[in-house]
């Protein structure tokens, strides 16, 4: 019975998350201190019970503990260990423990680290990160245990973990994901903790800053994996579809990007308060929406896998609670916020941060639009609609340029105003000769590489993402002459690195987007396709023995055209998976940084042929590359200590 | 209260706008009205999804895909715990007898409890699949049984019927497919 104490911990969890919704809350609002340093106690007992009720989860998947129901439908025996381990959480029962976990380990790094402000912020803000705790264990434990048990007849081997989970992408994917969902709890706190107190200042958006900041990181990182995975897991060599649960996590990230840039000038110039607060309660309310649009079930996804709508009801009843009284809260108190801020001329910083957020927004709702109507019209009687990548495509790429010509700018504008402005227009001028230089030497190369005829839209986009690419790598290359080394300032080449990662982000799926070309075709073994200056031969098809599944491996010869020059063997594959009885198909891929070949098995369709669907994506690392540098970017003050801007 | 801090409540209103949106969708949902994981006929006009399943009746046949006649037949989804597929019955073997092709598709049932089914009310059926899980069954998008998916000899899906299929349908919606039965 020693994984009911897994069960029994969480129960504890629940009643210790209740008293940090309550106490520290009423200590502040009585002026009560011992209320308020009830935190120290709660919090770190709080983490331990959840981690101790994880920790049993995990330790019920590694020892095949069919008892409970869980590991039964989402287990085998015969899967590896590592995949024992990821299937914790590759289930919705298992996935909200470790949403918790993660909220947990939040709210502990918020109660060591707020040590030094003031006790009031700090309380509010904990009761309300254990509020949000409390709401999320009643639910895991009403309507989702982990821990149910079939004691009686457990099954000898359990059926499997879904094979699309069974990959590395999904082992991290969820974790990583939600620590930037889960992290913008901390943000939303502060928010409600500033509302409550009716009052917001510089410092509070420098409290607020580094933990939105790093929420921000994961969540780029998470959504980056999540389209890394789709692109090699589901074989149709497509990174991002516009799917529901993707925009869910795009309308978080979104909100979050608008806030970062926004608490910027309420730090530095105490203007856009209500604003900040505004955006920090959308971006956790979003984060909120996200999973209860993967988890009820509302929506059909490529990348949702548990889904009830009866869960789909609790979450929405938690989300309103949430969601519609932070709002209510705000609509009741952010006049108390409201300052006319220092006035600011249009080129200014100020004037640059406000068209990002207003950019930003209009993303956002392009998003909701999208990933909405669809259920509006459900919900209404119209019928059922889609709106689909044409429409999101044709909304983002005007939104995208502009906002990367605008970001172009951003090394340069100081705060309030600009002065001699004419110094800047030559400078200007040579970073657009440069990039269209660039950008025509790109775009040609290219067409006569992919035997494409010029398009002056796509060259036109591709000058825009030099643009900002030229721009952020030229202030590295004079970064010596204009600071000394000693004082290194760490915001400024964040934000060089954040804005480097979205240009060379926004080069890859340009690139990638105007130049990938795709054939399907029908070989047997020996046969030969050319594509582009490629040829692919099938050389074997070979059947190969996994942990759980028995696989057919194709090998494909890679040579160039003319010379004839070995360049890659690629080995695709089709799985039978023989608990679940499913197939899967395990797209093969030679990459570098210029290019991806992409093969993927279709149908055998004799003996020995094969229907292949071969991809050349030029460029397509750089959409993932970027989201790393994004990622380093905002998240650069963990690595670098803290020194001050002269 | 002054003007501008109606403003204010602008995102209250906001998400009650979606919150009324969810509602309703909850319920739909709940009430079995609305199922978001059928989209409409998104099978329709594509061909019958990937298969490996046993059969019911000798666990050690493979069927697949392979197997499915080269001519029109219908998957017609059924249980023994499903008491309108008993009502179904009768008509199916009356379709039978007009040497109409039906593939049972035994979804999340039990093989004994079916085979016994099978001997006492007689068998319609060309051949069953044995979809224990439900893995294809999910595949093909089953709402509940009964439900009937009509193919075509290219193995095309072309309609499907969810509910009892009697003459009523067969003549309203299926002769009109004018598949060559």
């Amino acid at each position: 019975m020693i994984p009911e104490i897994g069960h029994i911990s969480l129960i504890f969890a629940l009643v210790i998350s209740f008293l940090l919704a309550l106490f520290p809350i009423i200590g502040s609002y009585q002026n009560n201190s011992t209320y308020m340093k009830f935190t120290d106690v709660l919090v770190p007992i709080q983490s331990l019970c959840i981690l101790i009720s994880f920790l049993f989860l995990v330790y019920a998947f590694l020892t095949d503990d069919f008892t409970f129901v869980l590991v039964s439908n989402n287990s085998n025996t015969a899967l590896p260990f590592y995949y024992k381990i990821s299937a914790t959480w590759g289930n919705h029962e298992g996935s909200l423990l470790l949403w918790i976990l993660i909220l947990s380990v939040w709210t502990f790094l918020v109660n060591l680290k707020t040590k030094n402000i003031p006790i009031k912020t700090r309380s509010n803000v904990l009761s309300i990160l254990g509020f949000i705790a409390f709401g999320f264990i009643l639910f895991i434990l009403f309507t989702s245990n982990p821990f149910e048990r079939q004691i009686f007849f457990p099954p000898l081997n359990g059926s499997d973990l879904n094979p699309l989970l069974q990959d590395i992408g999904l082992i991290l994917h969820p974790p990583i994901l939600y620590i930037g969902y889960v992290g913008f709890a901390v943000a939303f706190s502060f928010a409600i903790s500033a509302l409550i107190e009716g009052r917001i200042d510089s410092n509070w958006a420098k409290w607020t800053k580094n933990w939105t900041n790093t929420a921000w990181a994961f969540l780029t990182l998470g959504i980056a994996l999540g389209s890394w995975w789709a692109y090699y897991e589901l074989g149709w060599g497509g990174w991002w579809f516009w799917d529901p649960v993707e925009n869910a996590s795009l309308m978080p990230w979104l909100a979050g990007t608008a806030l970062i840039h926004s608490l910027s000038v309420t730090e530095k110039k105490e203007s856009f308060k209500s604003w900040t607060i505004l955006l920090a309660l959308m971006t956790f309310s979003l984060s909120l929406l996200g999973t209860f649009l993967v988890r009820s079930g509302i929506l059909v996804s490529v990348h949702a896998f548990a889904s009830d709508p009866e869960r789909g009801l609790f979450i929405l009843i938690f989300l309103s609670i949430v969601a519609g009284g932070s709002m209510l809260l705000y609509g009741i108190r952010a006049n108390k916020l409201m300052k006319t801020g220092n006035t600011f001329s249009l080129f200014s910083r100020e004037s640059l941060l406000l068209s990002n957020n207003i950019v930003l927004l209009t993303a956002l709702v392009v998003v909701l639009l999208g990933t909405l109507f669809p259920l509006v019209s459900v919900a209404f009687g119209w019928g059922s609609y889609s709106v689909g990548p044409p429409y999101f495509n044709f909304m983002f790429v005007p939104l995208s340029v502009i906002m990367i010509f605008l970001m172009g700018f951003a090394p340069f504008f100081p705060w309030e105003k600009t002065n001699n402005l004419k110094k800047y227009v030559p400078k200007f001028l040579r970073y657009i000769i440069l990039s269209i230089f660039l950008s025509l030497f790109t775009v040609l190369t290219m067409d006569d590489l992919f035997d494409k005829s010029f398009n002056f839209l796509s060259f036109f986009i591709v000058s825009s993402c030099f643009w900002l690419l030229v721009i952020n790598l030229n202030q590295f290359l004079t970064f010596k002459k204009k600071f000394n080394l000693k004082s290194i300032p760490i915001k400024f080449i964040s934000m060089l690195i954040a804005h480097l990662g979205i240009a060379v982000l926004a080069l890859g799926i340009s690139l990638t987007s105007f130049y990938s070309v795709h054939k399907d075709v029908r070989m047997s073994v020996g046969d030969k396709i050319i594509l582009t200056s490629n040829i692919f031969m099938l050389e074997s098809i070979e059947l190969t023995q996994g942990p759980n599944f028995i696989s057919k491996v194709a090998k494909i010869n890679v040579s160039k055209k003319i010379t004839d020059k070995f360049i890659d063997n690629i080995y695709p594959e089709k799985r039978f998976y023989s608990a679940s009885q499913q197939i899967m198909t395990e797209a093969g891929i030679s990459k570098n940084i210029f290019r991806d070949l992409y093969i993927s098995l279709g149908e055998e369709l004799e003996a020995n042929t094969w229907s292949v669907s071969i991809h050349i994506k030029p460029f397509v690392r750089l959409i993932w590359l970027g989201a790393i540098l994004m990622a380093i970017g905002s998240m650069l003050f963990i690595f670098i200590k803290h020194k001050k801007y002269s | 209260m002054k003007q501008s801090q109606l403003k204010l409540f602008f995102p209250f209103l906001l998400f009650l706008f979606i919150f009324i949106i969810f509602l309703t969708l909850e319920e739909k949902i709940l009430k079995g009205e609305y199922d978001p994981s059928i989209i409409p006929s998104a099978l329709i006009g594509e061909t019958v999804p990937e298969f490996i399943l046993t059969d019911l009746i000798n666990e050690n046949i493979i069927l697949t895909n392979n197997e499915m006649p080269k001519k029109p037949y219908i998957i017609n989804v059924w249980a023994t715990w499903c008491i309108s597929c008993r009502i179904e019955h009768d008509y199916l073997l009356k379709l039978k007898e007009q040497n109409v092709t039906i593939i049972g598709l035994n979804y999340k049932d039990d093989r004994v409890k079916s085979l016994s089914w099978l001997e006492r009310l007689g068998n319609p059926y060309f051949f069953n699949l044995y979809d224990v899980d439900g893995i294809f069954g999910m595949n093909i998008g089953v709402y509940g049984a009964p439900e009937n998916f009509f193919v075509d000899e290219n193995a095309i899906i072309r309609y499907r019927h969810i509910g009892i299929l009697n003459d009523e349908v067969w003549k309203n919606k299926i002769i009109p497919l004018g598949l060559d039965w």
